[in-house]
């Protein structure tokens, strides 16, 4: 196995290239400092893509597939540009490098609106966005693998072809120019033909990467837009695809744990001397939580079951003074005393919102509020590690492989070099998996038991009970409307805690405080043309892990905002769609997805009742994230019990350009059908540090009986593609309390939506 | 001490404890690791394999329970309706994260076989007990209508 680095030095700035918004420039991501495996004629010209003799294409794979289709969506824009089948591609691990880091969707963190161009947005943008490549943060999340990638993944692959495209010209003495590329054969006048297999095998190391090429536009593309099938089903379906937990290392034991029942507890002293006896038991240890987690006792045995009897039997004792007195309650209490204190941070401000409120013909007010929520992705926390000789090898689920590096080289007290992370597909991630408390608590295990892999599985219940939730929320809302009832005057302040500061302090060691935006995002950022505005955050502090969450700040926040609307729209006595339209007369872009959704669920028509002749009324919802546009109708009804029933959803989008129509509209269902889960049944409490449920059947998700049919309409674009693994989540809850208020004339202003 | 079963027409013999629930008989004993883990106590359906041609959820089922009966999991589904099913399941490219799908193939071959052509409701109420976090019920449905097709239209 002869190993080279793809470290190149020369590559000139030609070529027509244009440049996304604020990313860095693409060709700046190309070239790495880390060696690809590439393996005897091999050839790779970037970081990115690697040739081999037989014609297949590795995509050299740097973002984590946990369902949202990523590693489809990204060997299409391959496949685009280097004019090559999509069955010709091959998913192979990343090393880790900055040229990987998800530089777009940290770059969104910053706390401006999207229109904003001033000097101070586009400055921190930019200072962001460079901030971001230096560290180079190997992230999946923030729906930003495509917008991220756009760009670099192209030149990367328009770089390949054309380097291969001068390479054969010269061998037919032909311009390049006149050298066409289609399913993965060259070919040029006079019958000359040859596969990306025989051009490698030709002219291997003698290939130079090209200085000129140019990406495709729009309306060349054969691949992207097209509704394509995953890579992965086949894999999936047959048993062969390996999620975390499925990593089998020859010699490996097992590890069940058992953490403190507080939250941010320990253990402090255990009698493990029945354990210690039982069948296939070899070790009973403690283990350290990390920053924010929470300790906890492993049983290693040589089976998992004989692991988790074990523990059973191991007397412990509990260090849980630093959240004893945590609760819900408490939690509610400090949220709604920041929003009596002040006005929080303002993250938005236009016109003069007292003045304009003061004299607003009439004032409407409301508070709202959101539970901690779970991610309880169907794939428990588990991490397996083997320490021997100085190295370590990891084998997760992450969505951050470099944090899990780092986390276990500083738990093994190694350098992040010695260890190797092999990422697993992921069995759901949705924010669990960009913490690394798992891979630490691994660590420290596999520290106590040198040259052994362990493989340490959770239980449901340790998952449910010690994730870092979704912070909950509390909205206060006060709108003034003039005498034909359009808003004048918007005032909206939230209070919670704040998760990037957690976040990056125990995942990357990184100390952040002032604005986080993750907390306003969806309240202050929306699209809606109030004359006089302002919406704030109050932080407030507690010791809740929180972490990211599918949408996060939006998830809530678009909740709160758009049944507001909906209570403006009501107060005004007009018609909640025609609302939301006048109050976004210069937004062509949202009014056009506001008038397909209606268009398509028959907004303006009566709604036929439930086969059983139960009423059904729609709701309606707008919601902008992660750059995109999704309005959602939901048709709902109440049984005679009052269950909530949300029997269809038509959901329009504009992401920018669709680079899979067919991924877009199983995001959306996926979305629903989360969303759906957190707005009907979501919720954790927290008394004295103790997560109360455990388990699916009290934490309960989405059943298959209660599942709405979910149509996705697409609006046409060819602005560069947004996000789409969150977007469609935020809407569900306000589309579905609207319809509740229509149908009931009950306006439910907390989560999860209950008429009972 | 040795226990015979039969998984996927042969026979293994394990020395794992009576007790043990056959999901970890499975994946650790075996190393089978196509039957997943989700939550230990039958609320998921992750875990769903095949004891004499019926669903269980084997995180619940002991190896003692399972004594004679003949243990079909994911690895070893075959025959016409399991091809039905897997057809029909790219087909409509249903799999998301794909964690709990082995659960919802195997729980949709037992509904096939026992009715070929499933409506709406007795999908709903062979199906409601396998979860999917990423929301693939819809496309589950629509590959079990599908795969009836296949079947009935034979």
């Amino acid at each position: 196995m002869k190993k080279r680095t793809f470290l190149l030095t020369a590559i000139a700035a030609t070529g027509a290239l244009i440049v996304g918004w604020g990313v860095m420039p693409a060709r700046q991501r190309l070239m790495g400092s880390s060696p690809l495996p590439l393996t005897k004629g091999d050839i790779a010209l970037n970081g990115w893509i690697k040739l081999s003799p037989d014609g297949s294409v590795g995509l050299i794979m740097p973002r984590s597939e946990m369902g949202q289709g990523i590693h489809t969506g990204l060997a299409m824009l391959v496949a685009e540009e280097l004019d090559c089948s999509m069955s010709q591609i091959q998913i192979l691990p990343a090393p880790i490098d900055k040229i990987y880091g998800n530089v777009a969707g940290l770059a969104e963190g910053v706390p401006f609106r999207p229109e904003d161009q001033g000097a101070v947005a586009r400055t921190t943008r930019w200072t962001m966005v460079k901030v971001m490549r230096e560290m180079g943060f190997m992230m999946t999340g923030g729906s930003a693998s495509i917008k991220d990638l756009w760009f670099p993944l192209r030149e990367a692959a328009a770089m390949t072809k054309a380097s291969l495209v001068n390479a054969i010209a010269l061998d037919w003495k032909v311009a390049p120019a006149d050298i066409k590329v289609s399913d993965g054969i060259f070919s040029a006048e006079g019958s000359k033909k040859m596969s990306y297999g025989d051009a490698v095998t030709k002219f291997g190391a003698q290939l130079k990467p090209a200085e000129k090429y140019e990406l495709k536009n729009a309306a060349a593309f054969t691949v992207i837009g097209k509704p394509l099938k995953r890579l992965e089903s086949s894999e999936k379906i047959n048993a062969k695809a390996a999620f975390g937990i499925d990593a089998v290392v020859p010699g490996m034991v097992y590890a069940a744990v058992k953490m403190a029942p507080q939250l941010r507890g320990k253990s402090t002293q255990i009698d493990a001397s029945s354990a210690e006896k039982m069948r296939g038991v070899k070790k009973v240890l403690q283990f350290t939580g990390s920053q924010d987690a929470t300790g906890g006792v492993a049983v290693i045995a040589e089976h998992y079951w004989l692991a988790k009897k074990a523990l059973e039997a191991v007397k412990i004792t509990w260090d849980v003074s630093e959240t004893n007195s945590l609760s819900t309650a408490q939690g509610v209490n400090a949220m709604n005393a920041a929003l009596d204190a002040d006005t929080g941070f303002g993250f938005y401000k236009a016109g003069d919102v007292d003045a304009a409120m003061s004299s607003a013909a009439s004032r409407i007010k409301a508070e709202y509020a959101a539970p901690n929520l779970a991610h309880a992705p169907l794939e428990p926390m588990n991490c397996t590690v083997e320490f021997k000789d100085g190295k370590a090898t990891v084998w997760v689920a992450t969505q951050v492989p470099d944090f899990a590096r780092n986390a276990a080289a500083k738990v093994l007290g190694i350098e992040p070099e010695a260890v190797t992370v092999n990422v697993a597909y992921l069995g759901g991630g949705f924010g669990r998996r960009l913490e690394i408390d798992a891979i630490a608590a691994a660590a420290s295990i596999a520290k106590q038991m040198p040259g052994q892999a362990v493989q340490m599985i959770w239980s449901r219940e340790e998952d449910m009970k010690h994730d870092f939730y979704r912070p909950a929320a509390v909205s206060r809302f006060e709108a003034g409307l003039d005498t034909k009832g359009d808003v004048v005057a918007w005032r909206n302040v939230s209070a919670g805690q704040n998760i990037v500061p957690q976040y990056m302090a125990r995942n990357a060691g990184l100390p952040m405080g002032g604005p986080d935006k993750t907390s306003s995002e969806g309240a202050f950022d929306q699209a809606y043309e109030f004359p006089n505005v302002r919406v704030g955050h109050a932080a407030v502090d507690l010791s809740t892990p929180i972490g990211f969450w599918r949408g996060v700040g939006h998830s809530h926040q678009a909740f709160f905002k758009e049944s507001f609307i909906d209570e403006c729209a009501v107060a005004a006595k007009s018609d909640p769609y025609q609302y939301r339209m006048n109050l976004l007369k210069n937004h062509p872009r949202h009014r056009a997805v506001l008038e397909l959704a209606a268009t398509k669920a028959g907004w303006a028509t009566p709604l036929a009742p439930t086969p059983d002749g139960i009423k059904k009324a729609r709701g309606i919802a707008l919601h902008e994230s992660f750059g995109s546009i999704i309005v959602q109708v939901a048709e709902v009804s109440v049984t005679k019990e009052g269950a909530i029933r949300v029997h269809r959803v038509v959901c329009a989008v504009d992401c920018g350009l669709a680079v899979n129509p067919n991924l877009i509209a199983q995001q959306m269902e996926s979305a629903v059908v989360f969303g759906l889960s957190a707005a009907l049944y979501g919720r954790i409490d927290i008394e004295k540090g103790v997560v109360q449920q455990s388990n699916y059947h009290d934490y309960t998700i989405l059943r298959f009986n209660e599942t709405p049919t979910v149509e996705t309409h697409i609006v046409p674009s060819s602005l560069p593609p947004e996000g789409i693994g969150e977007p469609g989540l935020p809407p569900i809850a306000p589309a579905v309390g609207n319809a509740l208020f229509a149908l009931t004339g009950k306006r439910l202003r907390n989560l999860p939506l209950t008429l009972v | 001490m040795d226990t015979k079963i039969s998984i996927n027409g042969a026979i293994k013999i394990v020395q794992a404890d009576a007790d043990t629930p056959m999901l970890w008989v499975l994946r650790d004993d075996l190393k089978m690791t196509g039957t997943k883990f989700g939550c230990g106590m039958a609320l998921c359906g992750a875990c769903t394999i095949h004891l004499d041609g019926a669903p269980a959820r084997s995180c619940v089922t002991t190896l003692s329970a399972v004594g004679e009966r003949a243990v079909t999991t994911i690895e070893g589904g075959s025959g016409p309706i399991f091809e039905a099913v897997k057809k029909s399941w790219i087909d409509v490219d249903v799999v998301q994260c794909g964690y709990c799908q082995p659960g919802q193939l195997m729980a949709a071959t037992a509904l096939l076989t026992i009715n070929k052509a499933p409506s709406d409701q007795q999908i709903d109420e062979a199906m409601s007990g396998n979860l999917c976090r990423c929301g693939t019920y819809q496309r589950v449905r629509l590959a079990i209508h599908a795969a009836s097709k296949l079947l009935t239209n034979n």
